[in-house]
This record gives structure tokens, C-alpha cells and sequence, in this order.
């Protein structure tokens, strides 16, 4: 088995009264990918908030790449190889395609604090962004201000930029929200493609994906871990199929 | 310090930090609900003053005029708001701040014209034309009590009508959710409309009580304009309660920073600012 | 990268050449209100780093611009020169330092906050200023001499001769327009535009945000402080004025009416303001009430200030 990418142990967060996440314990490898499903309201957003650094958990422990990174801001976390996307679209609008790719792939330079060459000719960079366009499937549209770009599109910036900083560790919030039939098909066959050299952790609702791309799924309800497994013994599981899955038609 | 001084800077403070009330929780209403960062709120102030002294000269009672001057500023409000300001909505606060920035410009060359650049003094109402002497060498004037009065009252009259009103309901809403607001039929210009002209009476109404103490002078609207934002940022921004705490904080804070630390007494509110918002920075009462 | 409109570089190119000729022909009154206006070229040119390029509304930016003139004042003996490059190294370098101790503080916060913190601490050194007498009070200190520029003992500049000062001026505007388009569009430039664009996506992204926008806010704390240093020699005198909240204000105003995030877009705004007042003033004793007008109409006709005049009808 490959390496262990990604641990929590006893993850919890507290919001007031309120217990978003509490004490969850997941692992991921590299080459695998990883859902965490569950109803709305199940923590599974706070989960990815703690692991991209986001928010800071309660109590408990993260581990990405061997190291405890616990607390530890999101730009600390991002420079240790994790990448995250956002389930709310949150790309640099304004920018171009290759513009937002470009940017993603300048955070992984020593430093930015250089004042006198141009960017643009950082040949590097730019080739690290051309890569991730085509590994997203944008070529064609870099010069494009993303503002510009169709709901599905601005999802695979998304993903692009995230790819753009060469992460060993993928957070994915949702990457599928919505779209419509053909392009979650394409953002399916992508994610698909980007699942053997990465740790994979995916967070969706659309359950279709979910079965076709994961290899261990782990199943939250009210901010608890309720079953975690593979995928067949997840569908088997009574308990989760009452909770969450519901009778056959359902989703 | 004695007793009796002690307790005339105290009063001094609550009244000074009580009409600051008034004008500040014009300013926080206009920002908190409809998003505009109005610089000419000073401006109005100023006015306000300025029509004390016109309709004084010209009604003869303090007591008409002020209600007379009251009126004038809703209309001038209103106009203001229906002419202008209902155009900044949408637009970057950066824009909203040049446009009223513009009309400062506009209302103090106009004050020039009208009323000229001199001093000018009101009366006091000579009702309250009277000091009650606290020891053998102090007193402290009535009039200035009865603004503090009229202040609190007022401030009492803000909060029931903003928790106990249909109107102040449909400004809490309004503040939190235009959108909704719009959708449920309530006519959200019309509404703004009416607070506009809420603020600008506020202030012009705290510059005509103010008028008999400070006087009315070139430039008053200025040095009260940016006092005011500091008590908004502090108490937090859309928030009457904070506008109050803030206000009465600043009163005290400057009275008594001029009488015990004269060196600094320009900068003690600022001072004050500074350290609230590194400690707190969505201010008092803000929503983080 | 934005690239300016042909018109506007045209534009831009023929000014040069009109300013570097100006002096040849020009009277006196019109040389020192050029190098003024060049003066605050400068000036707009350091808030618009921190307002149109990095998203940080500064209303205290006159702090920097006030403390560099000081420091001149301080650095002259009463009846002599300083020298160029030690007063002007000082000045500039008190600017930064102020920018980095007033950054690591305001930079905590954001939006209106953000505001009203640099507010707060232009107000605190207003008053510190205002009512310390050794400094010159309410009333400043006057600078009788101008410095004294030598190069290895050989003095080209005569700065008190307006000409000389005036190409002086010049010189360090077209240097300060040049580096801040060099900057922008570095590494760091990039990071600043992200920053402005989504701050919270730069950190996702690894990007350390306070660095950079506290590196920025020195720098423009800087540039501010080299167009004070010019402003107290060219007019030879301090005065708290120049640490006023209306001094950053009016700075304000220029960078929002140029608009704010163009290259040219700060000078243009304060060429504007400069000029317009001057114009109304000879003509009315009410010019104020043209100048808001202006304003006004401008900001209800013009969503992007000044330089959208001359923007194509295509974006890049």
C-alpha cells in the first residue's frame, strides 16, 4: 500500500454550542480517492475547512505528508503540498484563464518578493500553468477572462488552479455542484484521470460520481463518522442506507 | 480634582457624548442599512446650526424654530436622496466617498453665500437661561441638561422606533437582506428615502440643539464629520446601541483627556480607536 | 497585464515632451505650479499602489507624506542648506520606517476598518505635530534654504533656480511612474493585483498576504515620504497641514477621480484637481462650489474616473 498522505485522529470542531466535528478519524493515500459523503449539515465542509487550515480545529490531530500540521494558517498548509477547491466558485474573476493558472503556479517559487523581472517570463511558471490548463481540460481558453467562462468551466479552473501548485494532496469541496449531466461526465473523467498520482479526498453529493470514482468512502452524519469502507459495504451498510441513502430511487 | 468639578466634567461628557449620539447614529443608520459612506453627514450638521441661527433671528423662539428647522432638513434630505445620493446604491464605496467628498464642497461654498463666513452666536431659550450652582464658586447651566434630556429622549424614541415599529422592522430587515426585503413588496427606494432623510434630520437636529454651546462657525461640520465615523467604527458599523456606547465613551474620553492630559488631549480619541479596533476590529457591537 | 489605451499613450508621450520643454518658455508662476502638480503626481502615485493595485483605502497616507517633510525641516540648519542625498535618504528613510510600524498595526484589519485605523494613527501624528512647539506648533517651521545637490563635488542643480527644481521634479516622477510599472508587473506586482482581486484565494494558494501587503505599504509609505521631502523644499515650509486627514483626503480624491488602478490614472487625478482649482479660482471667490460640481458630475457620469475618458471601446 502506498503511503498514508492525509490522517486525523479524534478531529474535532466547536462552534459555541454547537459540535460541527466530532472526534473523526479518516486516512488517504496517494492513488486513492476518498469521499466523504453524508446529508447537509453533516460537518463535511468544516472537515475541509480543517484540513486546508481554513478554520482551526477544536481538538485532534492533523497529519498531511508525515507532519503534524495542526493548527498551522492555510498558506502554511498549501505550501506543504495540499491543494484545495472551492465549493463556491473562488477563482480571480477578473483575470484570465491563464492569468488565474499562472498566479496558482507563482505561489510555488521560493519567494514572490522579486520586484524586477517580469512575471510573465518566469518560463517555469508558465509551463507548470499550461500543464495544469490541459490536465483540466481548458486548452483553448486561456485567454479568456474567467468571468466569462460557463458555470462547468469556471469549475475546472477551479480545479486547474489547484493542479497549478503541483499538490500531492487534493481537498475537493463539491467540484460537481451544480452542473448539469455532460459536463459532471467530463469533471468525472477528470478527476478520474488526476486520482493515481494524488491523495484524494472529495466531498459531493452527487452519488452517481461518488460510486463511479471512489475507492473508500467514509459516511458522516451530524458531524460524526458513521461508516467508513469500501464502497460495496458502505451500500450494504442498513445503517447508512436508513440515514442517508435512503429507500431505492432515492438521490 | 474636587467633587464639584469632577462632576461637571461628567456631565460635560454626557452631553457632549449624547449629541454625538445623535449625529453618529445618523451616519451608522445611513451605512448599516444602506451600504452608503456618506461624507457630507457633517455637512449637515452644519446646516443645521446655520438654520438655528436664521430661524431663531427670524421666528424669535428656539423652541419653533428648531421644530421649523427640522422640517426644512427632511425636505433638504429627501431632495438630497431623490437628486443624488439613490444613484451610490450599487456603486464602490470609493465612488460614494468622492461624490459626498464633492458635495461638502458644494454645501460650505453655498453656506458661504448664504450666510457668509463670520461667527455667529444663538441664544440660548431664555426658559432655560439659568445656572444651578453646585458650590459657591461653580455651576453648571440648565440648558445643557435639558439637551442631554432631549438626547436620552430622543435615543428612546430611536429605539422604540426601530424594535417596536412596523418601519423599524422593515429598516432591521432592510439592513440584513435587501433583496428579500425587496421581494416581500416593500418598496426598498421608499424606504431608503426615509432613513436618508432619518440621518440627515438627526444631525441637523443635534446641530441646532448644540447651536447656543458651540456656536456656529465655517468648518463645525468637519471636526464633528470625522468624530462621528470614529464613534460608527467603534461601536460598530449599522448599530444604534454601539453608536451609543461609543459616543458616551468618546465624550468622556475627550472631556476628560483635555483636563488631565492636555499634551495629548487631540489624540486620546484616536488613541482610543486605535486600541479598540486591534483588540476588537468589527468594533463593539459589529457584526464580525 | 493592462495595457493603456493608444490614445492615452499618445496622450501621455506628448505631455512628456510638453513638460520637459515647459521650462523654456514658461513664467515662474506657472514652473512652481507644474512642479507641484508633479509633486503630487508623486504623491497619488504612492496611494494608488495601496488603493488601486493592492485594494487598501488609506486615510492616513498623508502620515508618511508629513514626517519625510519634518525630517527635512529637521535636518536644515536654520539658514543653510542640507545636503541632497543625506536629507533626502533620511526623510526617506523615516517614511519607511513610520510605514512599517504603522502597517504592522492597520494591516490587521480590513475594509472601512482599515479606514479608520490609518485614520486614526494620520490624526495621532496630526496632533502629536499640531501641539508640540519645538516642531513649530500650529503654525510650522519654514526651510530657508533648499538643499544642495552635489554629485562628487560637482553641483549641476542649482535647486533654488524653479527650473532646475522643476527638472528635478520631473526626473523623480518619470522615475517613480517608470518602477511602479516595473514593479506591477513583477512577481511581486502579481501577487499584490491577486491580493486586491481575492485575498482569501491568495493565502489558499500559499501566498503569505500579510508580507506582501505590509512590504507594499512601506513602499508606498516611502514614495509618499520622497514626494514630502519635494514638498517641503519646493514650498520651504512644514505645517501640521501636511499630516491632516484632509491632505490624505483631497489624495483620495485625486487617486478615485484619475482612476484608481491605471497606470497614469493618480496623475491625471491630480493634474485635474490642481488645474480645476486654479481655473475656478479665477474665476469666482466661489470656486469651491465648482470644483464639487465637477465632482459630483463626474462621479455619476464617469464610473471609472478620469482615465476612462480615454479607454477604447474593447477591453484586453
Amino acid at each position: 500500500m502506498t503511503e498514508v498522505a492525509l490522517r486525523t485522529a479524534a478531529l474535532r470542531k466547536d462552534f459555541g454550542g454547537l459540535t460541527a466535528v466530532n472526534d473523526v478519524a479518516l486516512e488517504c493515500r496517494v492513488g486513492q480517492m476518498h469521499a466523504v459523503i453524508g446529508p447537509n449539515g453533516a460537518g463535511k465542509t468544516t472537515l475541509i475547512n480543517l484540513l486546508s487550515g481554513d478554520l482551526a480545529p477544536s481538538s485532534g490531530r492533523i497529519e498531511i505528508l508525515g507532519r503534524d500540521v495542526t493548527g498551522l494558517p492555510p498558506h502554511r498548509i498549501s505550501q506543504l503540498g495540499v491543494g484545495r477547491s472551492y465549493q463556491r466558485t473562488n477563482i480571480f474573476m477578473r483575470f484570465t484563464v491563464f492569468e488565474n493558472c499562472r498566479l496558482a503556479a507563482q505561489s510555488r517559487l521560493p519567494s514572490s518578493m522579486r520586484f524586477l523581472r517580469a512575471a510573465a517570463r518566469y518560463r517555469a511558471v508558465n509551463e507548470a500553468a499550461a500543464q495544469a490548463i490541459e490536465l483540466a481540460e481548458l486548452g483553448g481558453r486561456e485567454q479568456l477572462p474567467a468571468s466569462s467562462l460557463s458555470h462547468g468551466e469556471r469549475r475546472q479552473l477551479e480545479v486547474a488552479m489547484t493542479l497549478a501548485t503541483q499538490p500531492k494532496v487534493l481537498l475537493l469541496d463539491e467540484p460537481l455542484a451544480g452542473m448539469g449531466g455532460e459536463e459532471s461526465a467530463r469533471m468525472v473523467e477528470l478527476l478520474k484521470k488526476l486520482v493515481p498520482g494524488h491523495a484524494m479526498l472529495l466531498v459531493e453529493h452527487d452519488m452517481d460520481a461518488v460510486f463511479a470514482l471512489a475507492g473508500l468512502l467514509t459516511v458522516m452524519v451530524n458531524g460524526a463518522v458513521l461508516a467508513s469502507g469500501t464502497p460495496e459495504s458502505i451500500r450494504a451498510n442498513r445503517e447508512v442506507q436508513e440515514a442517508y441513502l435512503g429507500s431505492p430511487g432515492h438521490e | 480634582m474636587d467633587t464639584a468639578i469632577f462632576f461637571i466634567q461628567v456631565l460635560n461628557s454626557v452631553q457632549y457624548g449624547l449629541l454625538l449620539f445623535l449625529v453618529a447614529s445618523g451616519l451608522t443608520l445611513i451605512f448599516g442599512i444602506m451600504g452608503i459612506i456618506n461624507l457630507a453627514h457633517g455637512s449637515f450638521y452644519m446646516i443645521g446650526a446655520y438654520l438655528a441661527f436664521s430661524l431663531t433671528g427670524l421666528i424669535g423662539d428656539f423652541w419653533l424654530a428648531l421644530a421649523a428647522g427640522v422640517v426644512v432638513a427632511v425636505l433638504i434630505g429627501l431632495a438630497l436622496e431623490w437628486l443624488v445620493i439613490r444613484f451610490l446604491y450599487d456603486r464602490d464605496h470609493l465612488y460614494q466617498v468622492l461624490l459626498t467628498y464633492g458635495l461638502i464642497l458644494i454645501f460650505e461654498e453655498c453656506r458661504s453665500l448664504l450666510w457668509g463666513d463670520d461667527v455667529h452666536g444663538v441664544p440660548v431659550p431664555p426658559a432655560l437661561d439659568f445656572s444651578i450652582p453646585l458650590t459657591e464658586n461653580l455651576s453648571y447651566q440648565v440648558f445643557r441638561v435639558a439637551m442631554s434630556a432631549i438626547c436620552l429622549a430622543i435615543a428612546a424614541g430611536m429605539y422604540w422606533l426601530i424594535q417596536k415599529t412596523r418601519l423599524g422592522m422593515m429598516i432591521r430587515a432592510g439592513s440584513v437582506n435587501r433583496e428579500m426585503v425587496q421581494s416581500l413588496g416593500i418598496n426598498i427606494g421608499l424606504l431608503y428615502r426615509v432613513v436618508f432623510a432619518l440621518g440627515v434630520a438627526l444631525a441637523a437636529f443635534a446641530g441646532m440643539l448644540g447651536s447656543p454651546v458651540s456656536s456656529v462657525f465655517p468648518g463645525m461640520g468637519n471636526q464633528v464629520l470625522i468624530v462621528s465615523f470614529v464613534v460608527v467604527v467603534i461601536g460598530g458599523i449599522g448599530s444604534v446601541k454601539g453608536a451609543l456606547v461609543a459616543a458616551l465613551a468618546i465624550g468622556f474620553a475627550d472631556t476628560f483627556g483635555k483636563v488631565l492630559l492636555p499634551q495629548i488631549a487631540g489624540m486620546v480619541v484616536y488613541l482610543l480607536m486605535a486600541a479598540i479596533l486591534l483588540w476588537r476590529p468589527q468594533g463593539i457591537f459589529g457584526k464580525a | 497585464m493592462e495595457r493603456q489605451p493608444r490614445a492615452l499613450q499618445v496622450l501621455l508621450a506628448i505631455g512628456l515632451v510638453a513638460l520637459a520643454a515647459f521650462p523654456l518658455v514658461g513664467e515662474k508662476f506657472y514652473l512652481q505650479f507644474i512642479t507641484k502638480l508633479m509633486i503630487m503626481g508623486i504623491f497619488a502615485m504612492s496611494l494608488d499602489l495601496l488603493v488601486g493595485h493592492t485594494g487598501l483605502v488609506s486615510l492616513g497616507h498623508a502620515l508618511f507624506f508629513g514626517v519625510a517633510a519634518y525630517a527635512l525641516m529637521l535636518l536644515t540648519p536654520e539658514y543653510q542648506a542640507a545636503g541632497f542625498w543625506t536629507s533626502l535618504g533620511v526623510s526617506l528613510g523615516v517614511a519607511a520606517l513610520a510605514a512599517l510600524i504603522v502597517g504592522f498595526f492597520v494591516l490587521r484589519t480590513t475594509g472601512i476598518y482599515f479606514i479608520m485605523v490609518t485614520l486614526a494613527f494620520g490624526q495621532m501624528t496630526y496632533f502629536y505635530v499640531h501641539d508640540s512647539s519645538h516642531l513649530g506648533g500650529s503654525d510650522g517651521k519654514y526651510i530657508y534654504v533648499r538643499p544642495v545637490l552635489e554629485i562628487a563635488g560637482w553641483s549641476p542643480f542649482d535647486l533654488e533656480r524653479p527650473a532646475h527644481f522643476y527638472y528635478v521634479a520631473l526626473a523623480m516622477m518619470v522615475f517613480v511612474y517608470l518602477m511602479l510599472r516595473v514593479l506591477l508587473a513583477s512577481p511581486f506586482g502579481r501577487v499584490i493585483s491577486g491580493i486586491k482581486e481575492n485575498e482569501h484565494r491568495m493565502r489558499m494558494l500559499g501566498f503569505a498576504t500579510f508580507r506582501y501587503k505590509l512590504v507594499c505599504f512601506v513602499l508606498a509609505g516611502t514614495l509618499a515620504g520622497l514626494a514630502g521631502w519635494l514638498a517641503a523644499a519646493h514650498d520651504g515650509l512644514v505645517n501640521p497641514e501636511m499630516l491632516s486627514w484632509h491632505q490624505s483626503g483631497q489624495l483620495l480624491m485625486m487617486v478615485i477621480l484619475g482612476g484608481m488602478g491605471t497606470p497614469s490614472g493618480p496623475i491625471l487625478g491630480a493634474a485635474a484637481l490642481k488645474v480645476l482649482e486654479l481655473v475656478f479660482q479665477g474665476w469666482t471667490k466661489h470656486w469651491q462650489l465648482l470644483l464639487g460640481g465637477f465632482i459630483v458630475l463626474s462621479v455619476l457620469l464617469l464610473p471609472r474616473g478620469l482615465a476612462q475618458l480615454f479607454e477604447s471601446k474593447r477591453r484586453d
